[in-house]
């Protein structure tokens, strides 16, 4: 499959994400347009690394060319896991104190 | 069109509708729902792509851990009944356009690109997605990243309690 295709498609994934931060008022869906572009990421992570290995595996089927790119993948998930898990701490206590997760709330650092 | 091709581009779609439907979807349980479906589809990319560790990671990790965890934080708090706020559609204009406009700039990129032309990715071949192989260089090479992220999941859970603890 032509690597173009790959790129564009998580291109179109990480540019909905993006939309969704700039346009939507809640904060969880906020958070989940953000694990949205990670995963964009993550898939063209896996196609580059696919990519090189293709290369690498015509002349010598036994080369592990391109695995990194499986494991950054890994420690994004990794990375991604925990953050969720202090984030949505955070949300939590944000509901706790102004009872709604609208952002358009937030803005107390202006004055 | 091949079974691989159908695949991809089925795929594909599926992924895009769902990720538009996260938007789209005034109900925050069914924004993680439809998250779900994207990253079912995705995992079906890695399938695709013969990186089966983590085509089952993905669906382990995220699919099954923190999208519970996001439904179980909105049960929490009981959002499932429609806020209303203040619609203001010159900023959900303004947000669409800057996506729009940044989508184009890349789609322009990949296609101006040189270095992409008539570069494939590796489809159904290549072992290195096997858990063997992966495995092998994570507890050699990898052993001191891997050590640091346990180290790094410890604190976020000691973290998030302690954020979380009504005091």
């Amino acid at each position: 499959m032509p690597i173009q295709y790959y790129i564009t498609l998580a291109a179109c994934l990480f540019c909905i994400g993006i939309v969704g931060v700039l346009v939507r008022r809640n904060a969880i869906i906020i958070f989940m347009c953000i694990e949205l572009m990670l995963n964009a990421v993550n898939l063209l992570l896996v196609a580059f690394s696919k990519m090189y290995h293709g290369a690498a595996f015509a002349h010598d089927a036994t080369s592990t060319t391109g695995i990194d790119g499986q494991l950054f993948v890994f420690f994004i998930m990794v990375v991604a896991a925990a953050e969720v898990s202090v984030g949505l701490a955070v949300i939590v206590m944000m509901y706790r104190n102004v009872h709604s997760v609208d952002v358009n709330f937030l803005n107390r650092l202006k004055n | 069109m091949g079974i691989i091709q159908f695949l991809f581009w089925f795929l594909s779609a599926i992924a895009l509708t769902g990720a538009i439907m996260v938007l789209a979807s005034k109900n925050p349980v069914h924004s993680v729902l439809w998250l779900i479906v994207v990253f079912f589809a995705i995992s079906g990319h890695y399938v695709l792509l013969n990186a089966q560790f983590l085509a089952i990671v993905n669906l382990i990790v995220y699919a099954g851990a923190i999208m519970v965890l996001f439904l179980f934080v909105i049960m929490l708090m009981n959002l499932s009944v429609v806020i209303e706020t203040r619609k203001n559609l010159w900023m959900k204009f303004a947000g669409i356009v800057s996506g729009g406009i940044l989508f184009l700039i890349m789609i322009s990129v990949v296609r101006s690109s040189a270095d992409m032309v008539n570069r494939t990715a590796q489809l159904k071949e290549g072992n290195i997605g096997l858990i063997q192989t992966l495995g092998k260089v994570l507890f050699t090479e990898y052993v001191v990243p891997f050590e640091i992220s346990s180290v790094l999941f410890l604190s976020a859970m000691v973290g998030a309690v302690v954020i979380g603890k009504k005091d």
